[in-house]
């Protein structure tokens, strides 16, 4: 067996994309299935380039719906597979996925949102939230989890890989075209210096032993005939979705103690509002920053709590209002007023956020 | 005491009697691949995938891990298990509608990329499931809810013949045949020279299979097996397109 990717902790200057590579070869990943789409490629073209190395593999499909169907079938052999795609691509894996949900498959989906709708720009947006957190026809059972860097996208993809397997819940890294084009420093390590193990993986078809004679067959199925008998396998799913989402559930605050204004803003977007808290305390206005990092499941109790001690709430975001339908269903019955700043598919800047702020002091 | 006839290791008899209408073919072809996998002894290695469709009944028909997936999606899924784990001998078993029409880029790219796993396609001619609508092999003039008027080739196309697409964008190492319900032998042959050329690591097999809905055709016993030997028999040729090994003689 080839030698690990890396060894212990190493310092690099990457791109988001060569980040997610390493980190998915870092965290034991065995085949990657993909279809080429900005601004996602360059994760296959590292893929490629290293996973041989490593004796790990990759398939370039016909399409998306192909990409995410072969995972699927990756994660029924019981392999660490993963695949990784943007706009219009997220919309055809949402087939995909739907699929993973009701059979609880492990599968990872590193999405580089872009603009949308439609084919749009290739470049940036966050206009993938309600897609990534609800698409496919379903209820959205599923783990997303919103970086804004690429430490980020180094943490929460060998992370994505080990909440996927130990929940077995379809796991989504939802990054950006920003995050995947950008070159920034970042550590990138060994999970095991870092005392993280890797949950290990195990088949659902191809099991050893004779099927109907030592054990018995694998019967997996996504098809149900009676009403009643869906409802019980949802309930089931549900009942197991909200048990661990308190355990899954990821935030960061920056000065909500006594933020009078609480910005909310997830992804790379929460960089721009921690550069305007820092730039408002200096000028002594008190202003806050919640950060989900899952936006599925939601920190609902933990957001509840910081604006509710708030005057105002602010929503800055790179879309109409994916992030405020979330933030508004679930401070449902706070008083606080909630305003936004929408930018879709654009970026958004210190300045403007303490603009934003200000007009609201 | 009454007699049971001999049913293969393979045949899953807690669910049985299956859920098919009475007359049906898919149980036809369903017995001929329980055999063939009983005879080549790969009960063990073997992931059945199945599509939507009247094929998804057959979900939990062997005793061989299953798995049902979505419309068209059987090629796909079980190409991503067979290329995450090369030793099992994935099967991925779908209806006409699922293979040659909503199905029909993952058939031609798997084919193309001469996946090392076995397509089998069930052709009735027609949507089952959904109550009998066109499919892409509705025969010319055939009647079906969506072509009430029969199938007329200047709006809808003729029908499309699957193993002699296959046979055509596919190089060496493939096997490709059609074989028919109404010739069981020949058709269990044909898909165990299929699984034959995936155990052997050949390349990508498909056996396309002449099947009866009764249901939908609103036919009687009489009607439904002349419709199947006659009429279908006329636009889809039975045979092996490629033969098994021919690799090696070539
Ligand atoms: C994406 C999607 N589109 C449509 C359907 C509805 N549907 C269910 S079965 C079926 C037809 C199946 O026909 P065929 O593949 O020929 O198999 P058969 O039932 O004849 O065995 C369709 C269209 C579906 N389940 N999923
Ligand atoms: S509808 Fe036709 S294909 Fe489906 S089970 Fe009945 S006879 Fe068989």
């Amino acid at each position: 067996m080839a030698e690990k990717p890396i060894q212990g902790e190493k310092r690099a200057f990457m791109t988001g994309n060569e980040v997610v590579a390493w980190a998915a070869l870092a965290a034991g990943a065995d085949i990657m299935y993909g279809y080429p789409i900005t601004p996602q490629n360059e994760i296959m073209h590292y893929w490629t380039r290293l996973a041989p190395k490593y004796g790990r593999s990759f398939l370039q499909t016909e399409d998306e719906i192909s990409a995410g169907f072969t995972c699927v079938g990756g994660v029924l052999a019981g392999k660490r597979a993963f695949t990784a795609t943007a706009g219009p691509g997220n919309t055809l894996m949402q087939e995909s996925m739907s699929m993973a949900e009701m059979m609880r498959l492990p599968t990872v989906l590193v999405v580089c949102q872009r603009g949308g709708p439609s084919t749009a720009t290739v470049i940036y947006s966050q206009q993938e939230v309600t897609m990534t957190c609800f698409g496919g026809n379903g209820e959205g059972f599923r783990i997303v989890y919103s970086t804004s860097g690429q430490q980020d996208l180094f943490d929460y993809t060998i992370k994505a890989f080990n909440t996927a397997w130990k929940y077995r819940f379809p796991t989504f890294v939802l990054g950006d075209g920003y995050q995947s084009k950008m070159r920034e420093s970042v550590t990138i390590y060994d999970p095991e210096a870092r005392g993280i193990k890797m949950v290990p993986t195990e088949p659902y078809v191809g099991k050893s032993g004779m099927p109907g004679v030592d054990r018995d067959p694998s019967h997996l199925r996504n098809t149900y005939n009676m009403e009643d008998e869906l409802y019980e396998v949802v309930m089931e799913i549900k009942k197991e979705y909200e048990r661990v989402a308190p355990e899954i559930v990821e935030y960061q605050e920056f000065d909500t103690e006594d933020a009078e204004v609480l910005v909310v803003a997830h992804g790379v977007v929460s960089r721009a509002v921690q550069g305007a808290v820092k730039a408002l305390r200096k000028e002594g206005i008190k202003a806050g920053h919640f950060r989900p990092i899952t936006l599925r499941p939601f920190p609902v109790e933990q957001l509840k709590a910081a604006a509710g001690k708030a005057k105002n709430v602010l929503i800055v975001e790179s879309s109409v209002g994916q992030l405020e339908k979330i933030v508004k269903h679930s401070v449902y019955g706070l008083t606080t007023p909630i305003t936004n700043y929408f930018k879709p598919g654009e970026g958004v800047t210190v300045e403007e956020v303490v603009e934003q702020v200000r007009r609201l002091v | 005491m009454s007699i049971q006839p001999q049913m293969p290791k393979v045949w899953r008899t807690e669910t049985k009697p299956h859920k098919f209408c009475p007359g049906c073919g898919h149980p036809l072809v369903l017995k001929a691949l329980g055999e063939a996998i009983e005879e080549l002894g790969i009960q063990d290695k073997a992931v059945f995938g199945c599509d939507i469709g009247c094929s998804l009944l057959a979900w939990d028909f062997f005793n061989v891990d299953s798995v049902q997936t979505h419309h068209g999606r059987t090629t796909p899924v079980i190409t991503g298990v067979k290329r995450a784990n090369p030793d099992v001998i994935g099967i991925a078993y779908m209806g006409d509608g699922g293979g040659y029409a909503i199905g029909s880029q993952h058939l031609v790219n798997a084919a193309a990329r001469n996946e090392k796993i076995t397509v089998i396609l069930v052709n009735n001619v027609q949507y089952a499931m959904t109550g009998g609508q066109m499919a892409p092999t509705t025969l010319p003039g055939q009647k079906t809810e969506t072509t009430p008027y029969g199938r007329d080739v200047n709006a809808q196309g003729y029908p499309t013949l699957g193993p002699e697409m296959v046979s055509a964008i596919t190089r060496e190492g493939a096997y490709v045949a059609r074989g028919t319900v109404a010739n069981l032998r020949q058709l269990k042959r044909f898909i165990k020279n299929a699984l034959q050329n995936q155990i052997e690591g050949n390349g990508f097999s498909f056996v396309e299979a002449l099947s009866l809905c009764p249901t939908n055709w609103r036919t009687n016993a009489e009607q439904t097996w002349k419709f199947v030997e006659e009429d279908m028999a006329q636009y889809f040729k039975v045979g092996e397109l490629k033969p098994l090994g021919e690799k090696k003689e070539g």
